[in-house]
């Protein structure tokens, strides 16, 4: 929406632009000082924050690529997030249909279910989780952490696709099944390719949910080997003195990966955010 | 017939549903439902004794006074951050609604912090509340700034606040322009040829029109802010001296650091009990200042 540009004058124009470009330039501040800062040595960068870099001197990434195990935890943190968020969705558009379609009792004490759990906060789960599969000795897996995504992904992904299967006329199933088509083929030949939009929605909010949450890999990822990214940056803080320089350049390496998805994936997320959050 | 046709009942419901129920038991329903036994017992992770206490778990929550305190430290907490998070990314999504050009690329700007987790975003701040505000406050003479926030009780609250904030604006701005798209342009119109002022028109015509989106971003910040836990982590670790723990950072120290986890457990459902006290009664008191357009 836009108010009228003659408004726009009459309500101080001049003024509104430079708020809002002042505010920006606050919000954008702190990314600003860790780029800057990260092409300077520790030292430098507290003798004066500010001062640009004299030289663009890339020592620092080399530092944090190493302590970080940066090629390790990206791998783990990307084969964590693309296989979770691919089981989600296979998972939760096929149950999601099965709800739809199949109007049986269990279907509907069992979406009710996973209704209600989304009002559960992860920190309700959290002890009794890490004590039922610490027990099994099961925990310090990668698949373990895997499931439990798919499990945690399950109720949010149903009812998004719930809803858009809903709307989708019964006919074009119908005349499939008329010809033959099994329940298997019919989903993912007609129901899946039209749940395109809906599934980025959902993709895209899974994908940064899953790439940047810590608590659950902490609890669950135990030795070194599995870190994801978010847990890798632990390493900068562990010791008693913070060596700054490094810090800041694995936090943009940390943050990188997913700001280029964001900039090629903008108009899905800021649609995904929204659809999301207004459900 | 009728027992092929369970048969097939039972087969469809395996290939579709079977996956995702497993896992949504295994992991949400079973963990809950231990969970609330948990409470009643005081298991031991070590020796895995286990005996029923009845609610003495909880009855311990409440005369911790440790717990209520840091219960109260996140309910201040929660207040502020709602309140400076909400009233900015409404006075963004109102300029950002009205027509500037390259509007598409500051909302990306303001919407960038939620694109990093809570613990690098946390270390990101850290950085800045250690190092570089103390620089410039130095430097310029500001005493507010010259030793570390994160150093004492009351600034570490501020830190915490303005780093979840920071990232929260962005989020619920979103939302909030979303919902300012749901106000009839011809109200609008008709009112600014009416002559009503600008500051008149937010008050009387866009707030009331937009409180199903501040409703939402209400309580989803609500939400968000009462379980906050990497931000803690990362900006403060609950220093100094435990004196800035929020409740969730806390329940997980009780549970996997002190090995009390019936206690956690009985902390961690008051917490989910608080949080959705405050979210549903101010869906509820504000849903009653709803008007239609």
């Amino acid at each position: 929406m836009s108010f009228s540009r003659t408004s726009d004058i009459k309500f101080g124009g001049i003024f509104k632009i430079v708020f809002i470009y002042f505010l920006l330039c606050l919000f954008l501040f702190p990314f600003a000082l860790i780029i800057v800062n990260s092409f300077k040595t520790t030292q430098k960068f507290i003798e004066n924050p500010l001062a640009l870099p004299s030289t663009l001197n890339f020592d620092n990434y080399l530092a944090a690529f190493k302590n970080m195990d940066y090629m390790q935890a990206f791998s783990n943190s990307l084969l964590i997030t693309v296989i979770s968020v691919a089981m989600i969705v296979i998972a939760s558009s096929m149950t999601a249909y099965l709800f739809v379609r199949f109007n049986w009792r269990v279907n509907k004490v069992l979406f009710f279910l996973m209704l209600a759990s989304m009002t559960l906060p992860f920190q309700v789960i959290m002890i009794p989780l890490v004590m039922i599969y610490g027990n099994l000795d099961l925990l310090n897996m990668k698949i373990t952490l895997l499931f439990m995504y798919l499990g945690f992904g399950i109720p949010f992904g149903v009812f998004t696709c719930h809803g858009f299967i809903k709307g989708i006329p019964y006919e074009l199933e119908e005349s499939a099944y008329i010809e033959g088509s099994t329940s298997i083929k019919t989903f993912f030949y007609i129901i899946l390719p039209l749940l395109k939009p809906v599934l980025v929605t959902l993709i895209v909010l899974d994908v940064l949910w899953i790439w940047n949450d810590y608590l659950l890999p902490s609890l669950v990822l135990l030795s070194p080997g599995h870190r994801t990214l978010p847990l890798s940056t632990f390493v900068f803080f562990s010791s008693y003195s913070v060596d700054y320089a490094p810090l800041m350049a694995g936090l943009i390496m940390t943050i990188i990966p997913i700001l280029i998805l964001y900039l090629f994936l903008q108009k899905h997320i800021i649609k995904g955010i929204t659809e999301g959050a207004l459900k | 017939m009728i027992k092929r046709n369970s048969f097939k009942k039972i087969g469809t419901f395996m290939v579709f549903g079977a996956p995702a129920t497993v896992m949504f038991f295994a992991v949400i329903i079973i963990p809950f439902l231990v969970g609330l036994v948990l409470t009643l017992t005081n298991w031991d992770v070590r020796t895995q004794d286990s005996t029923y206490v009845g609610l003495s778990n909880y009855i311990s929550v409440f005369n911790d006074k440790v717990f209520l305190t840091q219960l109260w430290f996140t309910m201040k907490y929660v207040f502020f951050t709602v309140l400076i998070a909400n009233a900015c990314a409404f006075i963004i999504a109102l300029i950002l609604t009205s027509g500037l050009k390259g509007e598409k690329w500051i909302r990306t700007g303001f919407f960038t912090p939620n694109l990093i987790g809570g613990i690098v975003l946390g270390y990101l701040w850290a950085t800045l509340f250690s190092q570089v505000f103390p620089y410039l406050g130095k430097k310029y003479g500001w005493a507010l700034f010259e030793t570390s926030w994160l150093t004492s009780t009351d600034t570490g609250f501020w830190a915490l606040v303005i780093a979840t904030a920071w990232q929260l604006t962005g989020y619920l701005m979103i939302i909030y322009i979303a919902g300012f798209a749901g106000v009839p342009k011809d109200i609008i119109e008709a009112a600014s040829i009416d002559g009503t002022g600008y500051f008149k028109m937010i008050q009387k015509i866009i707030i009331p029109l937009a409180v199903p989106a501040i409703v939402v971003c209400v309580f989803i910040s609500i939400s968000r802010a009462f379980l906050t836990y990497d931000i803690n982590l990362a900006l403060t670790k609950g220093g100094p001296f435990n004196s800035t723990e929020l409740a969730s950072y806390h329940i997980v120290q009780k549970a996997f650091l002190s090995n009390q986890y019936g206690i956690g457990q009985a902390e961690a459902i008051v917490l989910f009990a608080v949080v959705a006290f405050f979210a549903l009664t101010q869906s509820y008191l504000l849903k009653r200042q709803e008007v239609e357009a």
